[in-house]
């Protein structure tokens, strides 16, 4: 009850301010008048208004639900509200729990309901009409590389939720764009040793890879660093995003001498092709005198609920997990716990963390043109976000940290504790040359403040 | 009477273009008054009237003009990558291109009526956009959608700035400009995209106007009406169809142009069959068959889509703070389903209330409210003929 009222006098506060973006439909925020100011949106004294874009309908609804608490907590503790989350563990002491610069933290949400045209007309709503000066979220790749491009060519920043295609910070990267989410090739480096020391160096894999982007740049990823280690691909098939029957697709597996299968899925095509691979029995088979073994490169929580039963024992890839047991995960998971009742999910955590960082760079640049906070995060090294320490690579924007190898849980002891962490694998293995095959092409260019 | 036609198309004209001319000053008011959604109202404005053409007056539904929509913004971002960043070449070869497109579809889909012929270009539509999705990543980029990048050739135009991607213009017009201006507390926004987009909208509504007043329109009406019959007396209907069929494609192919035009990203889902049936909805709450109806059956859909969908909860909650605490609540747990993630759901409630209610769209609506203040204010003029005011068509 205490908290409900609270919630209010905030609301209020932000009301009487006249400073709550959207406050009705009929006006603009005051930030989108105070302009000019050598880039675009240029916010006012009072507040900065930041723009939440995540999908609220379509398949990754639920991970934005997630990715939308993580940023409404991490508002809170930028206004210097709870308890501060991971304020306090965080390397850089810029922010003071008292907004940005001194600025109330406000912000906007949209849909973009998983589509690339969708997200574009809500961030670009954001941008135009309630004058956001930084663009946050989203769940797909696809997304997040069409939102980066607008966020270039508009002037404002944009910090990459959810996405984990190679693409994002390969051929689409962006001066203006930013991503701490890891990557196919990350996932890929990462579970490659861990295969080896628990299938062996001599195994043949089938590849079942979502025809999409994300599936194409994870198969490559996956297949180049088994072949690596000594693997031989038996074949891979291209499956259709919106297929839910994969029966079709697992028979030839039978028929195949493959010993190991990777699912390049995510979200429900995961969940059903996974389903569908236990049904066939594929986890009792015995090929080449060894136990057939299942792959999923990334795994995330939502994913292993759906999946059930069926993930014990099948490795997979994570950016972060809950029960990690460093000062900043912790803290995170009790004032989100402690907020919402459940543990985050690694969506919600990318979320949380990207807007941190983005307040800290305005902090620590002291301004909100763009182009000073690119300046600011461009080789930032922190730590205290709980991956350990990370370092935002100025070639790329891409953050550069440790892998989690995980593992479906035996003996889940709750609905949240569906995953066992295997390994950390360090920074050092999973870095790799900007130029790498996999993320050649595109530029970055430079930083584009606006008008 | 065919004065009378002549005068109500005179006011239709006038009232279509105040209507966008004045369009930063009247939408403002209602939140929406910022260059995206302008542009989109205009864009989705071309391809209901184009999308009305076909489905208005010969009754053939196409389920998959969406898949028009994304070849022209295709067409318009290989030209923008490969020719200039002007808009003309682009929008030229996006409508050329869905032309051509439309021809084949049409070609083959018309060979059916009715439902048939709404399966089958529901067909085509979903094999584009599982092409360019998958199949055609080289040629669509796929999920990920076609962008400019700094590499591209763009033979046609000088080097620009380094390092920074060039933005589609009109000898020296930029799509992104705005003027920005003060009025009555209120902060207009004058865009040049939206204004590229608003007159062709005018322009294009005029070819619809004359379509639907032309001998050709009248045998597409005939078709809609009685086809057999025409078939009797050896009218060969084929041709008819499938040009009316064409010329949608090309509204369509040009509305994509645009949409690439004012934000150079072609994605596939534009020609998802979901799209497809977006333009269905619009055409049908504004009124099928009428002139101003699919522009309104657009404004009206994406309003709702990009106005309604970012009203969460916080804001909601600003709206009802002046009442009791309780009662904030109470309002703010009715109020909370149906904006937000929940547009969907107002936006299906006002559809079946405008079919249920109004079988004539939102026109219909707006002749009944013109009807009842004529026959209550106007009556010392007195209709002679007393007859229902004519369909604004």
């Amino acid at each position: 009850m205490s908290d409900q009222t609270t919630r209010r006098g905030v609301l209020k506060g932000g009301a009487a301010l006249g400073a709550t973006a959207l406050a009705t439909p009929t006006f603009f925020s005051g930030a989108h008048a105070g302009g000019h100011s050598g880039f675009t949106n240029a916010p006012g004294p009072e507040s900065v208004t930041l723009g939440f874009n995540v999908p609220q309908s379509g398949p990754y609804a639920d991970e934005g639900a997630d990715e939308l608490r993580a940023y409404e907590l991490a508002v809170e503790h930028l206004n210097g509200g709870g308890d501060g989350g991971m304020l306090p563990t965080f390397s850089s002491q810029a922010l003071d729990g008292t907004g940005i610069l001194g600025r109330k933290v406000e912000y906007v949400t949209g849909d973009t309901q998983t589509k690339s045209d969708a997200a574009r007309a809500s961030a670009r709503a954001m941008i135009e009409k309630d004058g956001a000066i930084m663009i946050t979220g989203g769940s797909s790749s696809g997304v997040a590389v069409a939102v980066q491009a607008l966020c270039q060519d508009a002037g404002v920043i944009f910090m990459a939720g959810l996405t984990h295609s190679n693409d994002t910070t390969g051929k689409d990267k962006r001066a203006n764009g930013f991503r701490h989410f890891f990557n196919s090739y990350m996932s890929g480096a990462a579970l490659a040793p861990v295969l080896e020391a628990n299938y062996g160096k001599d195994r043949n894999a089938y590849h079942l890879t979502a025809d999409y982007n994300w599936g194409y740049t994870t198969e490559e990823a996956v297949r180049t660093s088994t072949e690596a280690m000594g693997w031989n691909t038996v074949n891979t098939v291209l499956t259709p995003l919106a297929e839910t029957d994969f029966s079709a697709y697992i028979a030839p597996v039978l028929n195949s001498d493959a010993d190991v299968l990777v699912l390049n899925h995510y979200g429900g095509n995961m969940v059903n092709s996974l389903t569908n691979a236990v049904q066939f029995g594929l986890r009792d088979r015995i090929v080449n005198g060894k136990n057939f073994e299942i792959v999923v490169p990334l795994y995330s929580r939502l994913m292993a609920k759906g999946a059930g039963a069926n993930v014990k024992g099948i490795f997979g890839s994570t950016n972060w997990h809950w029960s990690l047991q460093d000062e900043g995960s912790k803290a995170f998971v009790r004032s989100f716990g402690t907020k919402y009742g459940f543990p985050p999910s690694q969506a919600a955590h990318t979320c949380y963390v990207q807007t941190l960082l983005y307040a800290d760079a305005v902090q620590r640049a002291g301004s909100f043109n763009p182009c000073a906070v690119v300046e600011a995060l461009e080789g930032f090294e922190f730590d205290g976000l709980g991956n350990g320490p990370t370092l935002y690579r100025a070639e790329d924007h891409q953050c550069f940290k440790d892998v989690l190898v995980v593992k479906g849980k035996e003996n889940p002891t709750s609905e949240f504790d569906l995953l066992e962490i295997v390994e950390i694998t360090p920074v050092s293995q999973v870095t790799y040359a900007p130029d790498h095959p996999q993320f050649a092409g595109g530029a970055l260019g430079t930083c584009n403040p606006g008008a | 009477m065919l004065n009378n036609i002549r005068n109500n198309d005179t006011v239709l004209m006038s009232l279509i273009v105040v209507m966008v001319l004045a369009a930063p000053l009247l939408l403002a008011p209602l939140g929406a008054g910022y260059p995206d959604l302008m542009q989109r109202f205009a864009i989705f404005g071309i391809f209901a009237v184009g999308f009305n053409i076909l489905f208005g007056l010969t009754g053939y539904l196409s389920f998959g003009h969406a898949a028009f929509l994304g070849v022209g913004s295709y067409s318009a971002v290989w030209m923008f990558k490969l020719l200039s960043m002007n808009i003309i070449p682009a929008i030229i070869l996006a409508v050329i291109i869905s032309g051509l497109f439309a021809l084949i579809i049409g070609y083959v889909s018309l060979r059916r009526s009715g439902i048939y012929f709404s399966i089958l270009t529901l067909a085509f539509a979903q094999m584009s956009f599982n092409l360019a999705y998958s199949v055609l990543t080289p040629i669509t980029a796929g999920e990920t959608g076609l962008q400019l990048a700094l590499d591209d050739p763009r033979i046609l135009d000088a080097p620009y700035e380094a390092g920074q991607l060039p933005t589609p213009g009109l000898f020296g017009l930029y799509m992104n400009d705005t003027w920005t201006v003060n009025f009555i507390g209120m902060e207009l926004q004058f865009n040049v995209g939206y204004y590229v987009c608003g007159l062709l909208l005018i322009a294009l509504f005029y070819v619809a106007l004359r379509i639907f007043r032309s001998p050709f329109g009248m045998m597409l009406r005939a078709i809609k009406t009685n086809q057999t019959r025409l078939n009797y007396t050896g009218v060969n209907t084929r041709p008819y169809t499938l040009a009316a069929f064409v010329i949608s494609g090309m509204y369509a192919g040009l509305a994509g142009g645009l949409m690439a035009s004012m934000d150079p990203l072609a994605g596939a889902e534009r020609m998802q069959w979901t799209a497809s049936g977006e333009v269905v909805l619009m055409v049908i709450l504004g009124g099928a068959g009428t002139l101003l109806g699919p522009v309104l059956g657009a404004g009206v859909i994406k309003y709702f889509e990009n106005i309604f969908s970012r009203m969460n909860d916080q804001v909601v909650e600003s709206w009802f703070l002046w009442m009791p605490e309780g009662l904030t609540e109470f309002m703010v747990a009715i109020v909370h389903p149906f904006v937000g993630k929940g547009w969907h759901l107002s936006l299906g409630l006002i559809f079946m209330a405008v079919v249920i209610f109004l079988p004539g769209g939102l026109i219909e609506g707006a002749n009944r409210i013109i009807g009842w203040i004529g026959r209550r204010f106007g009556s010392k003029k007195t209709d002679k003929s007393g007859e229902a005011p004519a369909p604004a068509e």
